[in-house]
């Protein structure tokens, strides 16, 4: 890196987790340092177990890191502590989950809103601004439908409209096609890469299906705690 | 996002409705049994309450409450005069009799003989306690005014009519109106008569005397007049109608079971509530840790979960709060209108509506912190195992 090239989205400096204590203590991530840029699709690859949750959880400030410095945005998150953390979370980082995570109370357009809703917009603009993008995410007809009433792939979809509806500058996905078929998955990636990628933004997107290592930009692979390698998109394929 | 935690907490109907349940049960079981017991206490003093006019109830020194009669020997009454405050005092006779029926079967009746004068202790018509015929009946030979309850409680659904007859102690007893009077503990008939006609129809004894009812004079309050009584007579003693009122239900308190048996049922209703509401609340927390987790990751903190959740235990408590106090009057409408021969012991007081809404509150406190515990202990980055 350059002293002239812009500052990087995320930055983990000799990251160790550890679980645990005495002879249960259990190393999860061992000494990691990455960067990672802006306006990129990373995708963070290996077996299962080897730390790729753990360092996305790590990097979206929902765990600590027991040594080591994160910085997430251009904010230092190792000195970040409690209500700022929140807020920080709040405002900055969009999250896909595996199972999608939707309130079942709650209809399409209600679900995509909640980010607002915690940031104190009013209910009707919230729902008004999510059914936007839901529209845009083709779930135009789908607004009013509970999660129950949907397939895997518009859920997901929906929960990407959730992670986006509110800018963040930092979407962190966790596995968000394991629990889709072929079609789906590579529907939503491509939503993903679409509506999510953009030069003020950093995408993460843990995945262990082989089926969309195409999409990313950048593919940090991971094994027993340690990034292996970090190579460009597509150059590891699902005979890798 | 209270909206949210609203449509959280109704959104599972089975797991919402449960919870209600939960505590209306634990409201109606507090709140009815509560006012039973009010009633029941409540009934124990009805003839403080329905003999009125006077202003001191002058007893035997060691009476304790209004059923217990120590008869007096008739110049109580005069000594009870004498006192410098005494407006005016008149006798009253308040014991039990056997009523011998038309049909040949017997009734315990609760016997009441007032001033024969002036009817002191009659019931009150200006208040319109006197239901059909007139106080001045009384005066007649063998005049008895009963009362509504006592009237259906032996003729069941016939419509009064001035006429039946009674015999007490072998002398016959006419019944020439009917009044209203408070339900009574021991649930028999009243009769009101003139006291020496009372006095005919119980077994001969020495002392028939049982109360002497006082009115202070002008500028002596009640009070002061029952401590001169007192230090006058020395054996007797004087309560203000408020006093002897206590001193009833502070005898049924102290020397029965019944606040001890309502109390247990009490806290059966709180401990049941607590239990089911506070399991069907948890169980539903648990069963929304995921999605807490996914809130706590999206940026919302524990403090805002704390309010969601109590918001949810609040919604449930008024809700239920308010279902099961409905539940516990509708009750009391319903028993008063069906048992309509025996009056129901049912009195809902003010004090009663502010226990249960604590209890509930208490229930809901409970369930909420013990549901909150796993919530607020909750790692965000569960949302990604």
């Amino acid at each position: 890196m350059t002293a002239t090239a812009a500052p990087p989205a995320i930055s983990l400096r000799g990251i160790t987790k550890e679980f645990g204590a005495g002879d249960t203590k259990t190393l999860a991530l061992a000494d990691v340092s990455l960067e990672l840029p802006y306006g990129e699709l990373v995708l963070l690859v290996g077996p299962s177990g080897c730390g790729k949750t753990t360092l996305i959880s790590v990097v979206a400030g929902l765990l600590d890191a027991t040594r080591g410095e994160v910085d997430v945005l251009g904010q230092n998150l190792t000195r970040m502590r409690g209500g700022r953390k929140v807020r920080f979370r709040g405002d900055n980082i969009g999250f896909v989950f595996q199972q999608y995570n939707l309130l079942p109370a709650l209809t399409a357009a209600e679900n995509a809103a909640v980010p607002l809703l915690i940031n104190g917009w009013p209910r009707a603009r919230a729902v008004a601004k999510a059914s936007e993008l839901l529209t845009a995410v083709g779930l135009g007809a789908k607004l009013k439908s509970y999660p129950n009433q949907l397939s895997g792939g518009q859920q997901q979809r929906v929960a990407i409209a959730r992670a986006l509806v509110h800018e963040p500058r930092l979407l962190v996905c966790d596995e968000p096609t394991a629990a889709l078929d072929a079609a789906s998955g590579r529907t939503v990636m491509d939503l993903i890469r679409k509506v999510a990628v953009q030069p003020d933004r950093a995408v993460i997107v843990v995945t262990h299906d082989s089926r969309v290592y195409d999409f990313g930009d950048r593919i940090v692979s991971m094994a027993d705690g340690r990034v292996e390698s970090v190579s460009q998109g597509g150059r590891l394929t699902a005979n890798s | 996002m209270n909206w949210v935690a609203l449509k959280m907490l109704t959104g599972d109907r089975t797991k919402y409705l449960g919870i209600v349940f939960g505590v209306s049960f634990a409201a109606l079981l507090m709140a009815q049994q509560s006012a039973i017991f009010c009633g029941l206490m409540r009934n124990t003093t009805s003839q403080v309450r329905d003999i009125q006019g006077a202003d001191v109830w002058v007893m035997d020194r060691n009476v304790q409450f209004v059923d217990d009669t120590k008869p007096l020997s008739e110049n109580a009454l005069y000594r009870v005069r004498g006192v410098d405050g005494v407006k005016w005092a008149v006798r009253l006779y308040k014991g039990l009799a056997r009523a011998r029926l038309g049909d040949g079967n017997f009734q315990q009746v609760i016997l009441i003989g007032v001033d024969d004068a002036t009817l002191v202790g009659a019931p009150a018509v200006e208040q319109g306690k006197l239901l059909s015929g007139s106080l001045e009946d009384l005066r007649r030979p063998d005049a008895v005014i009963m009362d509504e309850f006592g009237w259906r409680y032996l003729f069941g659904a016939e419509p009064f009519a001035p006429g039946r007859t009674l015999e007490m102690n072998d002398k016959r007893a006419v019944i020439v109106g009917l009044a209203k009077c408070n339900p009574t503990f021991q649930t028999f008939p009243i009769l009101y008569c003139t006291y020496s006609q009372a006095v005919k129809y119980v077994p001969q004894e020495r002392k028939t005397l049982t109360f002497v009812l006082a009115k202070a004079a002008d500028g002596v309050s009640p009070e002061e007049l029952c401590g001169r009584i007192e230090a006058q007579t020395r054996t007797l003693r004087a309560l203000t109608n408020d006093q002897f009122f206590w001193s009833t239900i502070g005898y049924y308190l102290k020397r029965t079971g019944i606040p001890i048996n309502f109390g247990i049922t009490v806290m059966l209703g709180f401990i049941v509530g607590c239990a089911i509401a506070g399991q069907t609340f948890y169980l539903f927390t648990v069963e929304n840790l995921k999605q807490f987790g996914s809130l706590k990751a999206m940026g919302v903190s524990n403090w805002r979960i704390v309010r969601m959740v109590m918001l949810q235990a609040l919604v449930v408590g008024v809700i239920g709060f308010g279902l099961g106090l409905g539940g516990a009057a509708l009750f009391g409408y319903v028993f008063e209108r069906l048992v309509t021969n025996a009056p129901p012991a049912f009195h809902f007081p003010w004090q009663v509506v502010v226990l249960t809404a604590s209890a509930v509150f208490v229930i809901i406190t409970v369930s909420a912190a013990v549901s909150l515990k796993r919530v607020l202990f909750l790692e965000p980055a569960v949302v990604f195992r």
